[in-house]
């Protein structure tokens, strides 16, 4: 049996920098599942040390302390202490420290080294500290702890090469095994705060960037307006941006469609390729370029230690709703995504507000609606502007976003009134120092997340695409009947079941057999038609041309925008879903959300339908 | 003097923190991240438009957030 390599755990308090140092120990050799029976991240990594032994790096949630008050600190004490069935206990710790936070950071690594493990302590952040006009004594501090410690930068890959040494060498040599001694929680305070002392060689004044930009993007009305600013921008970019990439991606598909149409002869494998695969897949993944511009924002404003700051802004506004600035990061994150959303609710202290939160973020406009709302409004509104550099079409998206939002507040104040009702919400966060982000690490967590989507497109929506494929293709619709092909399928006969339902608010057949489908995920919705229509496109030329004109060719406004307003509400991704009965350990939740969202999507679209009928549209 | 009232941009010592008032989870944290008797704070931001709440304060070389209920339960006293 060949050994396993030592595992060794990074661990320390957020915002030290660890997974900056995590990045740069174990570069893009990393694997992201999760830990066994919670849903939360775990990255791993392989470093090798010189001899060239490799040695397995975890990543550990940031906490505070062992006595954890999230979920995410939990997994972390669960781990160090060896008490996370399934996961075996680390061989070693690092400890990440800030070097400009000893005082607060220090009770924390105290705690650690009490539990005997072999460890060493990266004394990270130094540049920053110094910039801040602190200098340390790091041979001190070593004596000091009773454990080696390594000056690093992690973000400038300084100390890398010293740390990896230590580490081999303290696994090499394991401490006396000492017995945890219970010391209380003031006596260890006093302790960490007298070494912190102890340690500093000089403290200046230093030139305080953090506090200076805090009192401009903190400021009462200012920091307000720059917000704002910020997400006007970020909206912007994401179509602005994203225009020229969406055309070469396009394009490419629409050659390889013709090379695929010339080289193979007419028959059911061809449309296979290119009405199910190229038409579904493709008119998914061209969606990709503004997923990537909306992520690189979020990423941004979380490295440079702004997410915060934007929480502190908004605070009051979500407290009106009965939630607060905690709930704001995950809410923004689920306009790229509900699940990365969902996710970051774990920080969130209050379970009510959590739960709350987890129940409105498919509000969020996902990027998984822009494949829906771009061909529709393409389709149905003129590309007209109303007003200097403002675009109809532009506005109409925006009014969706706004919809979706005011459905959200709507949602959490009743939500939290007579669901959970909860009567307080709480905001207590840190607010690190800013940052200049690291390319290196936005580039590579960027690629993780292009490359999520991708799989997504390859594997659900793929499958979902080749699936209804099958069943819009047969059985074959008599030679010379007359009757459509599409009418005469499968999936013909299953949207005439549902169409009855989904006629009142205005929807057609072709709707309700893309809505199926669509419950997989929401982009589907727009492959779907895309494969209805080739499919029942009478001849090649029809079939070559894009969706859209179709579409504005056989529906009515009326029912083009019913079909917006069902989309602003409706929860059909069963990836939220799942990960929704994930987070909450329960059906209960999940099957609330799908209800009351359902319920409004109908009732928005009925009355989006019949009020544009009413003005005759 | 509570640390809602604070004037900003004054080192204060905290001479008393209020623990029975404060929910459980929020006086936990409130502990990890630093705030116990004779530590040096500093009321540095307050929230925006008419509502100046929350309140951002500096603990050591951190920066916190807090909303001014939690705040009143923190009693100071300014440096000199």
């Amino acid at each position: 049996m060949t050994q396993m390599p030592p595992l060794v755990a990074l661990v320390g308090n957020p915002n030290a920098g660890k997974s900056a140092l995590f990045n740069a120990l174990t570069g893009a050799r990393q694997k992201i599942a999760n830990y066994p029976g919670v849903t939360v991240e775990r990255k791993s990594g392989r470093a090798t040390f010189d001899d060239g032994q490799p040695v397995e790096m975890i990543d550990l949630p940031g906490a505070y302390s062992l006595d954890p008050d999230s979920l995410d600190e939990a997994v972390t004490r669960d781990v160090v202490l060896g008490n996370l069935e399934g996961h075996r206990r680390p061989d070693a710790l690092v400890i990440v420290l800030d070097a400009g936070n000893l005082d607060n950071h220090l009770r924390f690594a105290l705690e650690l080294i009490a539990q005997g493990l072999p460890t060493v302590v990266a004394l990270n952040m130094v540049d920053l500290a110094e910039r801040d006009g602190l200098q340390l004594d790091a041979e001190k501090l070593a004596r000091a702890l009773g454990v080696p410690v390594i000056e690093t930068v992690a973000v400038r890959r300084r100390g890398l090469a010293p740390l990896m040494a230590e580490l081999e060498r303290t696994l090499k040599t394991p401490r006396p095994s000492v017995e945890p001694v219970a010391v209380s929680f003031g006596a260890k305070n006093q302790q960490a705060r007298d070494i912190a002392r102890s340690v500093i060689v000089s403290e200046t004044a230093g030139r305080q960037w953090t506090r200076r930009l805090d009192s401009v993007l903190l400021h009462p009305v200012g920091g307000v307006v720059i917000l704002l600013a910020l997400l006007f921008l970020m909206f912007q970019a994401v179509y602005g941006w994203s225009e020229a990439p969406i055309g070469w991606i396009e394009s490419g598909f629409a050659l390889l469609s013709d090379a695929i149409t010339g080289t193979l002869p007419d028959g059911l494998f061809r449309s296979f390729l290119t009405d199910g695969v190229i038409a579904g897949v493709g008119s998914v993944i061209v969606f990709l370029p503004q997923i990537l511009i909306l992520f690189l924002f979020i990423l941004l404003l979380e490295a440079s230690g702004y997410m915060t700051r934007a929480a502190f802004v908004m605070d009051r506004v979500m407290a009106a709703v009965g939630l607060s600035g905690h709930s704001f990061i995950p809410l923004l994150s689920s306009f790229a995504c509900a699940i990365p959303g969902i996710m970051a609710t774990r920080t969130i202290m209050d379970q009510k507000e959590r739960v709350a939160t987890i129940l409105i973020a498919p509000l969020m406009t996902c990027s998984a609606r822009l494949p829906v709302y771009t061909v529709i409004i393409g389709a149905f509104i003129p590309s007209t502007t109303v007003g200097p550099g403002i675009g109809l079409q532009g506005l109409v998206l925006f009014g969706l976003y706004i919809a979706g939002i005011l459905g959200a507040m709507l949602a959490a104040s009743v939500i939290q009134r007579f669901v959970t009702q909860s009567r307080t919400s709480s905001f207590l966060i840190e607010m690190p120092r800013y940052q200049w982000p690291r390319l290196r690490d936005i580039a590579l967590n960027l690629w993780q997340r292009a490359w999520v989507f991708l799989r997504r497109a390859g594997t659900i929506i793929f499958a979902a695409t080749i699936i209804l494929w099958a069943l819009l293709s047969f059985p074959k619709a008599p030679e010379g009947s007359g009757i459509s092909q599409v009418e005469y399928s499968v999936a013909g006969r299953i949207a005439d079941g549902l169409e009855p339902i989904v006629r009142p608010i205005g929807f057609n057949h072709d709707i309700a057999l893309a809505l199926i489908p669509a419950m997989a995920a929401r982009e589907v919705a727009v492959s779907a038609l895309a494969t209805v229509y080739a499919i029942d496109a009478a001849d090649e030329d029809a079939a070559a041309s894009s969706l859209g004109p179709k579409l504005a060719a056989d529906w009515s406004l009326a029912t083009a925008l019913a079909f917006l307003a069902w989309f602003v509400f409706a929860p059909q991704c069963i990836s939220t879903i799942a990960v929704t009965r994930r987070e909450t350990n329960g059906w209960k939740w999940p099957i609330f959300m799908v209800t009351y969202l359902f319920a409004l999507a109908y009732a928005a679209a009925g009355i989006t339908y019949w009020t544009a009928r009413s003005f005759g549209l | 003097m509570q640390l809602d009232h604070l004037p900003l941009n004054r080192a204060a010592v905290i001479r008393a923190i209020d623990w029975d008032v404060l929910p459980d989870q929020e006086g936990h944290r409130l502990r990890s991240l630093g705030f116990e008797p004779g530590v040096t704070i500093e009321a540095m931001h307050k929230g925006i438009l008419m509502w100046r709440d929350p309140l951002a304060v500096r603990v050591g070389r951190m920066t916190v957030a807090l909303r001014s209920n939690v705040a009143a339960a923190i009693d100071c006293e300014l440096k000199p």
